[in-house]
């Protein structure tokens, strides 16, 4: 569903991505390793289009969409949490969810506030609140249910887990094998292992913008020599 | 003063409020959204003005309003589309100068449509009598348009917040790049803001031709009196332009009112100032966020060679000599270029190294004319004495100025430079007793001794050659370092004991001296000064000048103003609509080059 191909991107001078090869499938939950600096939001961000692809392709249900603008990316399907949430702190919870609302889309699932508050029960209780007013936790799940309104068919996830309460990180889990329930196509970046394996199919290590491995995410439990290697820190 | 009569003045002043409201807002709202500050909006102020005036000569003054804001409107869109589009990319000072090479457009346009002569404008039928309000007559009209401001504000904020689409235009005003990811087609979100603020600029000329008619001048009054509101209620914020609308409104009412119209701009003046120290960010705006990925450092100016210095050297021996080979037009038209070039050098000072984008530097360029020049014809003074003390009129200018501006950085500063030049401007025009007024001074020539061409030629040489190099020498000067260290990372600077508002603030100065000396020295040439030396049209002859030699050079100053001199000197005289022509030229050098001409030639001697 989703397919990069030898992609490369940088920031001005700098090159970070390396040919980086992955692909991802319908009801998959696929998770971007590697320390630091890696390049997992790099990566995220030139697939959604906000960084310019050097070279190399990305390709969403077959059609090449790497040289669209990101909100054509958003309107084939494909949604964006970013690792900072980037939430509208002047705007309420609900004018969060507007932003992000698309027409209904086959073949994927119909969100509306009522069943996103039913997900996170906790925006359901501060509907008129402003975005800048909430806890971390709380702006973390609106992010989420921002692109969800954009009933996407596969969404990037950058670090939902960063800095939240362990309560609130099962929830998330939770959250993330519930999209996977619905048939999305799910990738997702991640530094915190313990994470990644409650939710995680299958797994690619970065390191300085090249795949280092990739494998099920049974397979890498077992393998210490790439845990050690790449992902301890 | 009676009850009844502050009353009045209070009531004129809601009415004045409510046209300035719909500018202003028009403004913030296009900034917010786009990030671009739109010089071109007093512009478009003006064409609703004239087109209002036009159609209302057919169709009746009612139906005139809804079609001029609506044709200012269509305008504004074609503008976004073709123009603005290209270029949201380009750095910040370059985005401002095509917004002014717009003016310049729509001015000539104007011009060329409706000609020079101010239009009256019918009254507005229903309400062109008046009612008797504490016992005197008052317009009906002036109540009509006390109802509309805040009617207006009212539908902008039920637009704002009631619909899908102001929910959108507030998103992409706090983070636009986070709005496309989530699907939101920036394009016609943008095209839409710019066409609802030019809506609303259009409306508010309409709706001012019962007031007062249709002029050419109106354009940069009307700008500049709606950054004034913009900078004093908060950029970006549509309640904070009413507040200032009303405040500002008021004040220009009761000095009116009190019969002292001169004191308007001193008093606006004033209300700026207090609010900038109290408040820099207005009353109701916010500390603006850190532009999100700034582009790099500029690269350092490197001191120039001895090589170079000796090609400089150089250069100065052969204008020497050239009295010797020609004379009449060519030193009439080379002492313009040295004049002009000390005035370049002197901007680029503060906006290269220093980092302060000033978009008024002709206002210390015309405050150091008519210091010598009324030295010379009100003060007696001999003529000598009046070309080197009339500078510091430029200098003080600017120390009194600066002193504001450097509190400010990037657009606020350029659209505050703007206002006070526009104040300067203002004084100088309507002090008709002391300035001459519109007409401006006659009769300043210089002394007998060098009243000839060529001699006038060496003392422009001399003086404008060694302002250069002074200015130059401070830059190499631990004075220069800590300024460019200020600019670069104001905050490390500051750790490390440097007063970068100190340090600008003396920069500024020491930049509007240098302004003024080119002043002077243009006066004497010339025999004559009018307002227009501190024009704001002149501030951005300096401004092109700059960028058309490259700003991150040492040198290219020079060289812009050589070219662009010349390049006026043989349009002006050739063609009548040469505002236009020099406005085309801008417009099509941002377009060709967003990143600069020298941004350009880097990259190309790069590959
Ligand atoms: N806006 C930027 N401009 C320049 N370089 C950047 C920018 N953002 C990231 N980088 C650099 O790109 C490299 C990869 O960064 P990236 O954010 O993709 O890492 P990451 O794997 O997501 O790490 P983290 O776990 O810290 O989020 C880093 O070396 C970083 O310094
Ligand atoms: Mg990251």
């Amino acid at each position: 569903m989703l397919e990069l191909r030898a992609l490369s991107a940088g920031y001005g001078r700098a090159q970070i991505l390396f040919e980086l090869s992955l692909e991802a499938k319908p009801g998959e939950v696929v998770v971007l390793l590697g320390r630091n600096g890696a390049g997992k939001s790099t990566t995220l961000k030139t697939v959604m289009g906000l960084l310019r692809t050097r070279a190399g392709e990305v390709r969403f249900d077959g059609q090449r969409i790497d040289r669209l603008p990101p909100y054509r990316i958003a309107r084939l399907g494909l949604g964006y949490v970013p690792e900072d949430r980037r939430i509208f702190t002047d705007l309420s919870v609900m004018e969060n969810l507007e932003v992000g609302r698309q027409e209904p889309r086959a073949g994927a699932p119909h969100w509306t506030p009522e069943r996103l508050f039913a997900l996170f029960p906790n925006l359901g209780r501060m509907p008129e609140r402003l975005g800048g007013r909430m806890s971390g936790g709380e702006q973390q799940m609106l992010t989420i249910a921002r692109t969800l309104m954009g009933n996407p068919r596969a969404v990037l996830l950058d670090e939902p887990s960063e800095g939240l309460a362990p309560v609130i990180v099962d929830q998330m889990a939770q959250t993330i094998l519930a999209l996977k329930k619905e048939g999305l196509c799910v990738l997702l970046c991640e530094q915190n292992l313990r994470f990644a394996h409650l939710v995680g199919d299958r797994a690619y290590v970065v390191e300085k913008g090249h795949v280092r491995y990739a494998g099920t995410m049974a397979e890498l439990e077992k393998n210490d020599a790439v845990r050690e290697q790449y992902l301890s820190v | 003063m009676t009850y009844s009569s502050v009353l009045i003045q209070f009531l004129n002043g809601l009415a004045g409020a409510s046209t300035l409201f719909l500018v202003a807002a028009g403004l913030s709202l296009i900034f917010g959204v786009t990030r671009i500050i739109n010089f071109a909006h007093g512009s478009l102020y003006m064409l609703g003005m004239y087109v209002a005036v036009w159609a209302a000569e057919p169709l009746g003054f009612w139906w005139s309003v809804p079609i001029a804001a609506l044709a200012v409107a269509v305008f504004g869109a074609g503008v976004e589309i073709a123009l603005l589009r290209r270029i949201y990319g380009a750095p910040e000072l370059l985005q401002l100068l095509a917004t002014f090479a717009l003016v310049l457009i729509v001015k000539d346009f104007t011009l060329w449509q409706w000609g020079p002569e101010d239009m009256l404008g019918p009254r507005a039928p229903g309400f062109s009598g008046a009612v008797e309000i504490a016992g005197r007559p008052f317009p009906e009209y002036e109540l009509f348009l006390i109802g509309f401001g805040p009617l207006v504000l009212g539908a902008l904020w039920l637009l704002l917040t009631r619909t899908r689409w102001g929910t959108l235009v507030r998103a992409a005003t706090q983070d636009r790049e986070m709005a496309g990811a989530l699907g939101v087609n920036q394009k016609w979100l943008f095209t839409g803001v710019f066409a609802l603020g030019a809506l609303l600029a259009g409306l508010g000329g309409a709706l001012q031709i019962p007031r007062e008619p249709a002029t050419l001048l109106i354009d940069l009054s009307v700008v500049s009196d709606a950054f004034v509101v913009v900078v004093v209620g908060g950029l970006g914020s549509i309640g904070g332009a009413f507040v200032a609308a009303l405040l500002i409104a008021e004040i220009k009412a009761f000095c009116i009112g009190l019969g002292f119209s001169q004191l308007t701009l001193v008093v606006e003046f004033i209300v700026m100032a207090v609010v900038l120290v109290l408040r820099p960010w207005g009353l109701l705006g916010r500390v603006p966020a850190p532009a999100r990925g700034a582009g790099g450092a500029e690269p350092p100016l490197e001191a120039p060679s001895p090589a170079a210095i000796g090609a400089l050297l150089a250069l100065c021996g052969a204008l020497a000599l050239v009295p010797a080979l020609s004379a009449g037009y060519t030193l009439v038209l080379l002492t313009d270029v040295l004049v002009f070039a000390l005035f370049a050098v002197s901007l680029h000072f503060i906006m290269g190294p220093a980092g302060l984008h000033s978009f008024g530097h002709a206002a210390y360029f015309g405050l150091g004319a008519y210091g010598a020049g009324l030295l010379l014809v009100r003060g007696g003074l001999p003529m000598e004495l009046s070309l080197l003390l009339g500078p510091l009129a430029g200098g003080l200018g600017a120390v009194l100025f600066g002193w504001f501006c450097v509190r400010l950085s990037g657009v606020y500063l350029a659209m505050l430079t703007l206002a006070f030049a526009q104040i300067a401007w203002s004084v100088v025009f309507q002090w008709d007793a002391f300035t001459g007024g519109s007409n401006g001074l006659i009769g300043i020539w210089p002394a007998p001794w060098l009243s000839s061409k060529t001699a006038y030629y060496y003392v422009t040489l001399a003086l404008s050659a060694g302002g250069v190099a002074l200015l130059w020498r401070a830059l190499y000067s631990p004075f220069g370092y800590a300024l460019r260290a200020g600019r670069d990372s104001p905050l490390r600077a500051d750790a490390i004991g440097i007063d970068v508002r100190g340090l600008q603030w003396a920069a500024f100065s020491l930049a509007g001296l240098f302004a003024g000396v080119a002043g002077a020295l243009y006066a004497f040439s010339k025999g004559s000064i009018s307002p227009e030396s501190l024009s704001v049209p002149r501030s951005v002859d300096g401004l092109v000048m700059v960028l058309l030699g490259g700003i991150q050079t040492l040198t290219g100053p020079l060289w812009g103003a050589a070219l662009f001199t010349w390049l006026q000197d043989a349009v002006a005289r050739g063609i009548d609509y040469w505002r236009a022509v020099i406005g085309g030229v801008v417009l099509l050098l941002v377009l060709a080059f967003p990143q600069g001409l020298t941004g350009f030639l880097r990259r190309r001697s790069a590959a």
